[in-house]
């Protein structure tokens, strides 16, 4: 190699070195510059005597998903629960800890729990509309929290938010028709448009997909992509592929500890503790 | 692939991948030792036994590929598995060419030629054939064992052979300047050498990847250039 080549490739690998130092700087400066909208210190949680949560802390950035995942009975629904206080509903139950919302207690005595639950919306396992006309699911919401003055603004709301759940197209000739009627995964778009109607910051959303079959559950993914640009969401699910999926920071639950919680990326190729290796390789449940 | 699937037949599948490319990695350095052998002692029937050799290597590619495919599409696997899996596809086709490369060596084997001459030049190729065999053996035997440090030193020792094989060459464009009448035989045995420096290549990636699967971070872009430490470790 001549003296030439040798400080050719000594410049060249100089440059890419700088690069990906550049490209490292930019990727954390980007993830420092994200927004916290919910933020969780030391949470414990208890079902009378039995300590179901320990000393969970977590952030969750603004505007992007969290996955929360792990096997049955880990507390990652419970933990989704005290994030807009359902626990509160759950006789015995009692939260330690803080959970903010923007910097707002959650568990303030003076808070409101109505006015909570519309800033932190919330999808379950099963759709669950009312038994009331699809309209009506829609426009419910918004009519107790009084965000429409008048009978136009109500009907743009619920317009928009079909759309924003993607299912306006299908119902727009049958918004009278009780939203029961409508197939499974559009019963659950139906509830995601009844969450976002109210104009959350947050949306829970515990297993939204596993009463739904493939195609229903695609749609349902590709929405949970498209909310993600507006909202911040925290997804509990039983199929790992759904994480990797529909997530950008994947949290994993063990015992009612939390294990590991990162990119989602890294947890699904080199998760770094043994009980995360284990569980999403398959190798106990 | 330490501890036990709920599904035993994942673990049985993984095993199977894992056997595939243990089972390539010793028909290669086979192969590569064979390749290496029939040409330094000009050895006609041994060399024929490589190209034969090069058939098995490419079915168990094949299936290995199969194999691993048929295993994402039912396991979806994660983790620890998931670079098992991904990495094996890629080693495989690394030890794959290397088998291809050890073939082209034993079909230059009868063009070299059995004279007196032709031997005495055929040994300037075997200091450099034994690095890349020790090279080799070394990728293999430490992603067996599992011993994700071995590998970022072999994978730094490449440029050893590099060095070599510009000696190599070197030393064969004298011998031709002598000669012209060594020029057939030289031209034949610097494709050999550029052959056997390829196969230091695929090892290093061997290296590389089976440092992923273990531990699942990428090795630096860039491995040390011993050349560059010389230099810097020249007083100015």
């Amino acid at each position: 190699m001549t003296h030439n080549q040798e400080t050719d490739t000594a410049a060249m690998n100089m440059s890419t070195s700088q690069f990906i130092e550049d490209q490292v700087t930019g990727s954390s400066r980007q993830l420092n510059e994200m927004k916290t909208r919910v933020t969780a210190r030391d949470v414990n949680v208890f079902y009378g005597a039995k300590q179901a949560l320990f000393d969970v802390s977590v952030n969750v950035p603004d505007k992007s998903v969290i996955a929360f995942i792990g096997p049955s009975g880990c507390g990652k629904s419970t933990f989704l629960r005290c994030l807009n206080r359902m626990n509160d509903t759950i006789e015995g139950c009692r939260v330690e800890g803080e959970i903010r919302l923007d910097g707002q207690d959650v568990y303030d005595p003076k808070i409101d729990v109505v006015e909570l639950r519309a800033r932190v919306g919330m999808v379950f396992q099963k759709p669950n509309p009312f038994p009331k006309s699809i309209f009506e699911n829609v426009a419910y919401g918004p009519k107790i929290h009084g965000l429409a003055s008048n009978k136009t603004d109500l009907e743009e709301i619920v317009v928009t938010s079909l759309k924003k759940a993607s299912l306006f197209e299908e119902v727009k000739d049958r918004l009278h028709e009780p939203g029961t009627g409508l197939s499974g995964g559009q019963q659950q778009r139906l509830c995601i448009a009844r969450a976002i109607a109210v104009s959350p910051e947050v949306i829970l959303m515990d297993e939204p997909c596993s009463a739904l079959d493939p195609i229903a559950t695609a749609k349902i993914e590709e929405l949970i992509d498209e909310l993600r640009a507006n909202f911040t969401i925290a997804i509990v699910t039983h199929s790992m592929q759904q994480a990797a999926r529909v997530s950008q920071r994947t949290a994993f639950f063990h015992l009612g500890v939390l294990v590991e919680e990162g990119p989602t990326e890294q947890i699904f190729t080199a998760p770094s503790d043994k009980r995360t290796q284990d569980y999403v390789t398959g190798r106990f449940g | 692939m330490a501890g036990q699937h709920i599904v035993a037949s994942f673990d049985e599948e993984l095993g199977q991948i894992d056997r595939l490319i243990r089972d390539m990695g010793d028909l290669a350095q086979a192969m590569v030792t064979a390749a290496t052998q029939s040409l330094l002692d000009n050895d006609v029937p041994l060399a024929q036994r490589v190209i034969s050799d090069d058939v098995v290597m490419d079915a168990r590619q094949r299936e290995l590929d199969e194999r691993a495919i048929a295993l994402i599409a039912k396991r979806q696997p994660m983790a620890q598995d998931l670079r098992a899996v991904v990495g094996a596809i890629r080693m495989a086709s690394d030890l794959e060419r290397i088998g291809d490369l050890a073939k082209n060596i034993s079909k230059r084997v009868s063009a070299v030629g059995s004279g007196a001459m032709q031997r005495k030049l055929s040994h300037s190729i075997d200091t450099m054939a034994q690095l890349v065999r020790a090279q080799l053996a070394g990728v293999i035997d430490n992603y067996v064992a599992r011993n994700p440090q071995a590998l970022i030193t072999l994978r730094a020792d490449d440029e050893n052979i590099d060095v070599q094989y510009t000696a190599v060459f070197r030393e064969l464009l004298t011998y031709m300047m002598e000669d012209p009448r060594n020029i057939t035989a030289c031209t034949h045995l610097l494709f050999c050498a550029k052959n056997l420096e390829r196969i230091g290549d695929h090892a290093t990636n061997i290296a590389e990847n089976a440092y992923y699967v273990m531990v699942g971070r990428q090795l630096p872009l860039h491995r040390p250039k011993l050349d560059e430490t010389s230099i810097s470790a020249r007083p100015a």
